[in-house]
């Protein structure tokens, strides 16, 4: 069988999704504060970085690397409703592509899996 | 098999990426999801090839200038390779003619034919005089048709390279060029009949002249807009210039918007930001847009342009610091 990420479309799925999410995530006032680095290009190829992980991809980042990169939006107060506002976004970005729930619900239980790392909390 | 990164060759082992390879020998490349998606590892190929698989999300005009991520690319063959960033070698140059565009933008002509071969209309150089000032001036012309590069320079009062160029260069003075870099240029050579926007503040319009020129050279075929944006009507210049290109091609039309401007003039009185964005062209997915200028227009035109439905990967754009 398949994994997720090649079910999904892999990495051309991956740049479908990403200008539909951030775009969500911009215009989101819950959340666009995390994303105001004027460097648009970088913060693309992040949120890349995020939605191949999320989608099952392949990556290489440990749970340490996950609560470092979140440790700064942490700092300015990064919480559960926030990581909840990503997980609704990435959920309708997927269905806005035609995704299956049932892939859905595997993308957001993967998402939620790095929860505590991303916010920083000892697991 | 053998890598040369940065003038300096290492050891391949088999199989290895040449991210790890070169990460493996010491050097500080920096890197990140080491799955090809976050860009943060992308080097630039000198000589050699690279598989299509480690250029995979890049934009276009990354891609042609060699770009590729080092955590994806298994070489199959030697590679000379640079950091994607990296200063490219000083090339020399002198000063062919120098002059005035307006009241506080000058033009400067430089002739050197290492430079003409190496650069795209749209790209920059730093500009470096015989004591070392250096600054970043895009290229406004093709140097490879007219056999020299052109740069627009703002007159800044007290600025130093401006003090040089207006009271001690002269014609036939030897300068220096290091360079080209930058991804604003025209790429033309799979589709030619996407919709296309520029926007340039103050000399933004610079690298926009040269990629229009360039556009219209290698035959596109899709609509073309030039929006210029000044504060006040004596900060545009060329106008003669672009009214006339658009005289001559049905596809290309100019727009300068002057923010102090008075309703019923051959502008357009108001913000570029604004007349860009309600103009912008129906097929926003295909349209590709090109900003350059001061560091706040550009960018906060890029995020809007964005919203409203142009994709990413086809912003491209330049920012004076
Ligand atoms: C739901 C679980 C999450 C996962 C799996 C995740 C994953 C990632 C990954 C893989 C990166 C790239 C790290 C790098 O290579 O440097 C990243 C960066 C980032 N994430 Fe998350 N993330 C999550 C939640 C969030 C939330 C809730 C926010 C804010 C609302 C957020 C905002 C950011 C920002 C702003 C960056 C870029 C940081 C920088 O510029 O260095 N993330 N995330």
């Amino acid at each position: 069988m398949s994994s997720l990420y090649e079910q999904l479309g892999g990495r051309d799925a991956v740049n479908a999704a990403v200008d539909i999410f951030y775009r969500k995530m911009l215009v989101d006032s819950r959340v666009s504060g995390f994303f105001d680095n004027t460097d648009m290009d970088r913060q693309i190829d992040k949120q890349k970085a995020f939605l191949t992980m999320a989608f099952g991809g392949p990556n290489n980042y440990s749970g340490l690397d996950m609560a470092a990169a979140h440790k700064p939006l942490v700092d300015r107060g990064l919480n559960d409703m926030h990581v909840d506002v990503v997980v609704e976004h990435l959920a309708s970005t997927l269905r806005e592509l035609g995704v299956g729930e049932e892939q859905i619900a595997e993308v957001a239980r993967i998402a939620n899996s790095v929860r505590d790392q991303v916010l920083n909390r000892a697991a | 098999m053998k890598l040369t990164f940065e003038n300096r060759d290492y050891l391949l082992n088999p199989g290895e990426t040449v991210l790890d390879c070169l990460l493996r020998h010491e050097q500080a490349i920096s890197h990140s999801c080491q799955a090809g998606a976050c860009q943060s590892c992308m080097l630039r190929l000198v000589e050699g090839e690279v598989s299509d698989e480690a250029q995979i999300g890049l934009k276009d005009t990354l891609k042609v200038r060699g770009c590729f991520l080092s955590c994806q690319c298994v070489p199959e063959g030697e590679m000379k390779l640079v950091r994607a960033d990296g200063d490219d070698l000083c090339i020399e140059a002198a000063i062919q003619e120098k002059g005035y565009l307006n009241h506080n933008t000058m033009i400067l002509r430089l002739k050197s034919s290492a430079a003409i071969e190496e650069c795209k209309p749209g790209q920059y150089f730093t500009l470096i005089t015989p004591d070392n000032v250096d600054r970043c001036y895009s290229i406004a012309n093709d140097p490879s048709v007219d056999g020299f590069v052109e740069f627009h320079v703002r007159l800044i009062p007290n600025g130093a390279m401006c003090e040089w160029l207006k009271n001690t260069a002269q014609v036939g003075m030897s300068v220096k060029l290091r360079g080209p870099a930058g991804e604003c240029f025209y790429v033309g050579d799979q589709d030619k009949s996407y919709p296309l926007v520029l926007a340039g503040t103050g000399t933004g319009l610079a690298p926009l002249y040269g990629i229009v020129r360039d556009a219209l050279q290698q035959g596109h075929v899709g609509p073309m807009i030039l929006y210029h944006g000044a504060l006040v009507e004596k900060d545009l210049y060329l106008v003669a210039e672009l009214n006339a290109l658009a005289g001559q091609y049905k596809n290309f039309s100019y727009r300068p918007c002057v923010l102090r401007g008075e309703a019923g003039q051959f502008y357009t009185a108001g913000h570029i930001e604004d007349v860009v964005l309600q103009e912008l062209p129906e097929d926003k997915a295909a349209t590709r847009l090109y900003l350059c200028g001061a560091m706040e227009f550009v960018a906060s035109l890029r995020k809007k342009a964005f919203l409203h439905g142009l994709s990413s990967r086809l912003i491209c754009s330049d920012s004076f610091t």
